[in-house]
């Protein structure tokens, strides 16, 4: 029953991403993920990480696909058919095939010694571990948030300050 | 029950589209989804790692699921980073492909 579930849960996720690289156009790809990440979510309700899967579906699920949504309407579509792949994709490929090879070959053949009865994790503990001994790299992890949240609205906004200065001298002729 | 191995598969091979994806796409919108693949493989993979190593040795019982969501922070902070860069790029030069972005080669 577990690995019959797996095997769905596989099959969307690597499905997914093979979408994300394969196709032709931006929109689709986006929604391609957006089925890769939500795979990836019922892979992590099969290993008992129910909050995981939650913030997967709420952050990944929402918030990301609809931020790449907005970046690829606010950016020329037109332009995207005719830039999909470079010229040195055959190389990509051969690295990305290396890579996989090798640490699918590394986890066969060092067996981990997992223990037989796997049960569910008491869910508090989650929180009591997440607010005690990871504490500081949480807080840290807030201000990594904001300090990004302030330089992409920086990033994004400096361009409306140049508009209204040149647009004020044009107003007065 | 599933083997830890065959969730450690699904994150290498995962990983490995991902980073195809990243290595041989030349939209910046399409190499930022690649990595998203790729920090998605290395979150199955702590996650799994947890899950089944619980308790065992140096492991304390939810010290993967702390890191992944870890992880899952600093993908979304650098997803609105990345995407504020490309706007920006886009204003400036007129296009997000990354072969035409080069001004910092010589």
């Amino acid at each position: 029953m577990q690995l019959a579930l797996f095997i769905i849960v596989a099959i969307f996720t690597i499905g997914g991403a093979l979408g994300v690289v394969a196709t032709r156009n931006v929109v689709h790809a986006a929604l391609f993920l957006l089925l890769s990440l939500l795979g990836a979510a019922g892979a992590y309700l099969l290993l008992f990480a129910e909050f995981l899967a939650l913030v997967q579906v709420l952050i990944y699920g929402g918030a990301v696909t609809i931020v790449v949504l907005f970046a690829v309407m606010l950016t020329r579509s037109s332009e995207y058919p005719r830039i999909t792949d470079n010229r040195q994709w055959p190389l990509g490929l051969i690295t990305a095939l290396v890579l996989s090879s090798v640490l699918g070959a590394a986890f066969w053949l060092t067996p981990a010694d997992a223990d037989a009865e796997r049960k569910a994790p008491v869910f508090t503990d989650l929180a009591s571990s997440l607010f005690t001994k990871w504490a500081l790299p949480f807080e840290i992890a807030s201000l990594v948030l904001l300090v990004a949240l302030i330089g992409a609205i920086i990033i994004a906004r400096q361009q409306n300050v140049v508009v209204t200065d040149d647009t004020s001298p044009e107003g007065e002729d | 029950m599933v083997p830890l191995l065959y969730f450690q598969l699904l994150g290498a091979a995962l990983f490995g589209i991902g980073l195809y994806g990243a290595l041989a796409r030349r939209s910046a919108v399409l190499i930022i989804l690649s990595i998203e693949l790729m920090l998605n493989a290395v979150n199955i993979n702590l996650i799994a790692a947890a899950s089944y190593l619980n308790g065992i040795g140096r492991f304390a019982a939810f010290d993967g699921q702390i890191i992944a969501i870890f992880v899952i922070t600093v993908a979304a902070a650098e997803v609105g980073l990345a995407f504020a860069i490309i706007l920006r790029m886009y204003r400036n030069r007129g296009t997000i492909n990354v072969d035409e972005i080069n001004i910092l080669k010589w």
